[in-house]
Order: C-alpha cells, then sequence, then structure tokens
C-alpha cells in the first residue's frame, strides 16, 4: 500500500509539474539563438531586429500607468509582439521571479529589490536605473487637516497608513521619517504603494506617504503635500532583463525601449524624475 | 455538514465491533481501481503542499524565528480574534440558524442564501463591503465616528468583525443542520408539560444540537483563524493590533522566505491540532 501511495505521490507531483510545464511552454514564443542584446542608445525603433512572440515584463506597482501606455508604444514599434504586464510590490515580484516564474523583463521601485535578484543570479547583464521617484504626503482633496509637514502627521487624530517596510515604499518612508526626526505611529501598514493611497481615497485614513507619481497620477481625487525630507529617500528604479527570460531579444529590446527618448518622455511628464 | 455526520456513521455501523478490520480491508480491496487512482492522487493533491512547507522549513533557524516577539504577538492576536469572531458567530448565528430552521415567512430561502453568501464571496470582496459600510466615511461608521469616535478599521474590533463575516456562514449551515435533523417533538412535549418556548430552546433543543453547534463552532473557529483577505481589506495591518498570522506570513513572503514558511508552519501545527483534536468528538456524533 504504502509503496503504491508513494508511486501515485510521485505521479501527481509529475502531472502536477507536467501542466506547469505546459503553462510556461505556452507562454513564449520559443527561444532563438542570438543573446546579442541592442544597445541602450537612442530611438529603439532603429536596427531593430525582426522580434516575435510575447514579452512579459514585471513591474512595480507605481509604474502601472506608465508602463501601460509604453508597452502599446512599444508595440507599435514592433509589431508582431506582444507586451504583458505584471504590476505588484516589487518584492513579491522579484520573489517569484527567484522561484522560476516567466519573466522577460523586471522593473522595481528599489535598487535593493533588484538585488535579491541580480543576487540569485537571474539577471542578465547589469541593471540599469532609468528614473527616479521621491516620496510626498498623500491627503484628501482640500487637505482637510492641513498637513504641511511630516511633524503634522504626528498631531493626534491624524491617521497615517504607510507601507510595510518591507516594500520600496516603506522603506523609503522609514528613511525620510528618520531623516524629518519624526516618530510616527501609522494605523496601518500597506502591502503596496496603491494600497496607501486607496486608504487615502477611501478617506479611512487622512493622509499617507506615497510616490509624487502616484499623487499625480491621482489627482482627481488626491493632492501632494512635498516636504524637504524627501530628498534623503530617493528610490531608484532599476530595470534588467531576466537571465532565464524565454524571450531574450524581446526582453533586450524592451529595456532599451525605456531608456530611450521616447520613454523618458512619457516617465517624466508622470512625475518620474531623470536618474 | 449533516449529510456529512450521517455518512460518517454509516461505515463506523458496518465495521461491526470485532471482525472490522478484516472486513474494511476487503472493502478497501473491492475498491475499484478507477476510483481509487483520482482518490490518492486528490489526497495528495491537498497533501502534498503542506508537506513542501515541512520539506522547506529552514530547521535550524526556526527556534530564531520563532522566538522573535513579533511572532507571539501575530499568534496570539490571531488566536484571539478567531475565538472572539467564533463567539460573534454563536451569539448571532444560533438564532439565526434556528429562525431558518425551525420558523417560515416569505423570502426564507433567499435570507438562506445571504447568509451563506460568505461562504463562496472572495473574502477582499467582504473586507471591501464592510469598508464601505463601517469605515470611516460608510453608511454605519461615519455615524460610529461622530457619535461615539469609534472607527472599526485598523482596530482589533475590525479583526474579529471581518473574521466573524466570513466565518459565521460555517455555524449557521451546521447548527441549521443539526435543528432540522433534530425532531421538534421533543420541544413540542417540552412545552406541553409548561415550560416556555425558550426553556423548551434551553433545556431541550440545546442540549440535543449541542454537538451540531459544536462542530460549527469549530468550523468557524478555523475559519476566522486563517481569515486573510477581508481582514487586510477591512482592518488593515499593523503589528499586535490589527496584523494577525495570515497577514505576517503575506508580508513575510515580501522579504523572507523563511521566515514566512517558519510562520505557516506554527499556523499549520495549531490548526491540524484544534481539527484533529475536536473534529471526532464534536462531528462524529449526529
Amino acid at each position: 500500500m504504502t509503496t503504491t501511495t508513494r508511486r501515485l505521490v510521485v505521479a501527481a507531483a509529475a502531472a502536477l509539474a507536467l501542466g506547469l510545464g505546459a503553462t510556461a511552454c505556452g507562454s513564449d514564443g520559443g527561444k532563438t539563438g542570438a543573446d546579442v542584446a541592442p544597445t541602450a542608445t537612442g530611438s529603439a525603433s532603429a536596427a531593430a531586429p525582426k522580434l516575435s512572440g510575447e514579452v512579459n515584463v514585471f513591474a512595480a506597482a507605481s509604474l502601472t500607468g506608465t508602463f501601460t501606455e509604453l508597452g502599446k508604444k512599444f508595440e507599435t514599434n514592433y509589431p508582431g509582439v506582444k507586451v504583458k504586464f505584471n504590476f505588484g510590490g516589487s518584492s513579491a515580484l522579484a520573489q517569484s521571479i527567484n522561484s522560476g516564474a516567466p519573466a522577460d523583463v523586471f522593473a522595481a521601485a528599489s535598487t535593493s529589490t533588484m538585488k535579491t535578484v541580480s543576487d540569485a543570479g537571474g539577471v542578465n547583464g547589469t541593471a540599469a536605473n532609468f528614473v527616479r521617484n521621491t516620496l510626498t504626503i498623500a491627503v484628501p482633496k482640500g487637505n482637510p487637516k492641513h498637513v504641511a509637514t511630516l511633524k503634522d502627521l504626528t498631531t493626534p487624530g491624524v491617521k497615517v497608513a504607510l507601507c510595510a517596510k518591507e516594500v520600496p515604499c516603506g522603506a523609503a518612508a522609514v528613511t525620510a521619517l528618520k531623516a524629518a526626526g519624526v516618530d510616527l505611529t501609522p494605523v496601518t501598514l500597506e502591502q503596496d504603494v496603491k494600497g496607501a493611497l486607496t486608504k487615502v481615497e477611501l478617506g479611512e485614513v487622512d493622509a499617507s506617504l506615497v510616490y509624487r507619481t502616484d499623487v499625480k497620477a491621482d489627482a482627481a481625487k488626491i493632492d501632494g503635500v512635498d516636504f524637504p525630507e524627501a530628498e534623503k529617500a530617493v528610490n531608484d528604479y532599476p530595470i534588467a532583463a531576466l537571465a532565464k527570460a524565454p524571450n531574450k531579444d524581446g526582453a533586450a529590446a524592451f529595456v532599451a525601449y525605456i531608456q530611450s527618448a521616447e520613454a523618458k518622455q512619457v516617465l517624466t511628464a508622470a512625475g518620474f524624475q531623470a536618474p | 455538514m449533516s449529510t456529512r455526520t450521517a455518512s460518517r456513521s454509516v461505515p463506523a455501523g458496518a465495521d461491526g465491533p470485532s471482525p472490522g478490520r478484516p472486513r474494511r480491508r476487503r472493502a478497501a480491496a473491492r475498491l475499484p481501481v478507477t476510483l481509487l487512482l483520482p482518490a490518492l492522487l486528490g489526497l495528495g493533491f491537498l497533501v502534498l503542499p503542506l508537506v513542501g512547507l515541512l520539506v522547506r522549513a529552514p530547521w535550524s533557524a526556526l527556534p530564531e524565528q520563532l522566538t522573535s516577539p513579533g511572532v507571539w504577538e501575530a499568534l496570539r492576536l490571531s488566536l484571539f480574534c478567531a475565538t472572539a469572531a467564533t463567539g460573534v458567530s454563536l451569539v448571532l448565528g444560533v438564532p439565526l440558524a434556528w429562525l431558518l430552521a425551525r420558523t417560515e415567512f416569505p423570502g426564507r430561502r433567499l435570507v438562506r442564501a445571504l447568509v451563506t453568501l460568505p461562504l463562496v464571496l472572495p473574502p477582499v470582496v467582504g473586507g471591501v463591503a464592510l469598508l464601505l459600510v463601517l469605515g470611516r466615511r460608510g453608511i454605519v461608521g461615519r455615524w460610529l465616528d461622530s457619535a461615539f469616535g469609534i472607527t472599526l478599521p485598523f482596530h482589533t474590533s475590525g479583526v474579529v468583525l471581518a473574521e466573524a463575516f466570513v466565518a459565521m456562514p460555517f455555524l449557521v449551515i451546521s447548527v441549521e443542520g443539526a435543528l432540522r435533523a433534530a425532531d421538534p417533538r421533543y420541544e413540542e412535549a417540552a412545552a406541553t408539560l409548561g415550560a416556555s418556548r425558550l426553556t423548551a430552546f434551553r433545556r431541550v433543543t440545546l442540549p440535543l444540537i449541542a454537538p451540531g453547534i459544536g462542530a460549527g463552532a469549530v468550523l468557524a473557529w478555523a475559519r476566522a483563524l486563517g481569515e486573510f483577505g477581508a481582514t487586510i481589506t477591512f482592518a488593515g495591518n499593523f503589528p499586535g493590533k490589527t496584523q494577525t498570522m495570515p497577514l505576517a506570513v503575506y508580508l513575510a513572503m515580501e522579504r523572507d522566505p523563511e521566515a514566512a514558511i517558519a510562520l505557516s508552519l506554527v499556523l499549520l501545527l495549531v490548526s491540524v491540532a484544534v481539527l484533529v483534536g475536536l473534529r471526532d468528538r464534536w462531528m462524529s456524533t449526529p
């Protein structure tokens, strides 16, 4: 009985593995031999190799708006290529890449998050910082609690949401608060920057520390209050083609495109700064 | 629930007192392979991930991981909130089950469907719904805030409410099944002997359905212990106040998978201990 069970367990495992493998195969457009990546200079559409298939891009939640737009432009530049995005907390994305998720490109909201992937040997070449982002205080439209500085967040009766220190926006918040010498007790530690922003939008908290770009994207409902200590907590956003990318050419082309002049325009318009 | 308890009692009776073992073995041998194969695959599918947790556990670093104050804070909070949520479910759920099982009113089937809705609703949807009603800007929450200065989100009571929301249907279904299985003639007999309806419920009905209540309470407790989606959406995440074990596991997974595995082990252990320890006692008797 036990050997039968063991055999069956193995069979079940094999069946599962097979299923997963099939999905992985289905999602890429087949490998091509050429590893030579076009360099990140000038317009990406120039001298492009013939690209095909899908490019799976794992990107930080704070890149949702800009990357969706850039993905469409990239597809126009390279007809026949489809860009698929997986937006989320950078750390969670890094974990799934390290666990073997079939990703071609990773764009993180902090260099330390990218480092967890490159340390695991997951990055093809070196990661390049393409933009930087700073924090701002997000408050409901009209700033009802009259928040003007970080110190104001400690006023009794002001409820604050922060990102958990495990994710880049939380790490940056810790740095900024330390630089300002402000000891702040938030009511909640959210799992990504969008979570912290939503709590302000719903009116459940009076303020939160989020990226300047998030406030800009949500300007209809949210006001931003800039503070000087934000300069001490700058997050660089690195992007890299991944070592196990199923679509190596596509990955290299996308990384190059994000660093192109056309992409820079979109990113700066959204409030990102040049690295 | 009642069907499960019924089917459980059948093989126990068929086993008989002394020749039970050989007979059961023969029964297993007679099982067609076409059923046995998927059954064992199913077992493997459900158990293998848990085995994986044990295999990958950082055993040497485990004592260090588990003695960090954050772990015990989260576990203590989890146990407290799950128990409180079960309490809320008992106080509100048993009368609700009684209403569904013993009374006739128009729209009863609809009410029954609504009561069981949280069973199939994604918990995160429940959390959003709770936030819109009981949050600081919610229909009821706004009034709670202005009149009493109470805000339920970001407070332990919010965790209890979120857990009770997803766990109570388990109790209601279980108790309703027990009530339907219990013969109402006992209550009628008590009434003819002069007992008031409440006395009859307390002295006759309640003891009769005690196993059903127990089973429902255990299920509700276990469900509350594992609650994640509604909690993080409605109650937020703050250590010592609203960060229960599942939330701690999720955040640990972002940065430190080893810590996440260690935390998961604790939660797994507690859940298995409770289910194994209480399930047979409460759920085998009809």
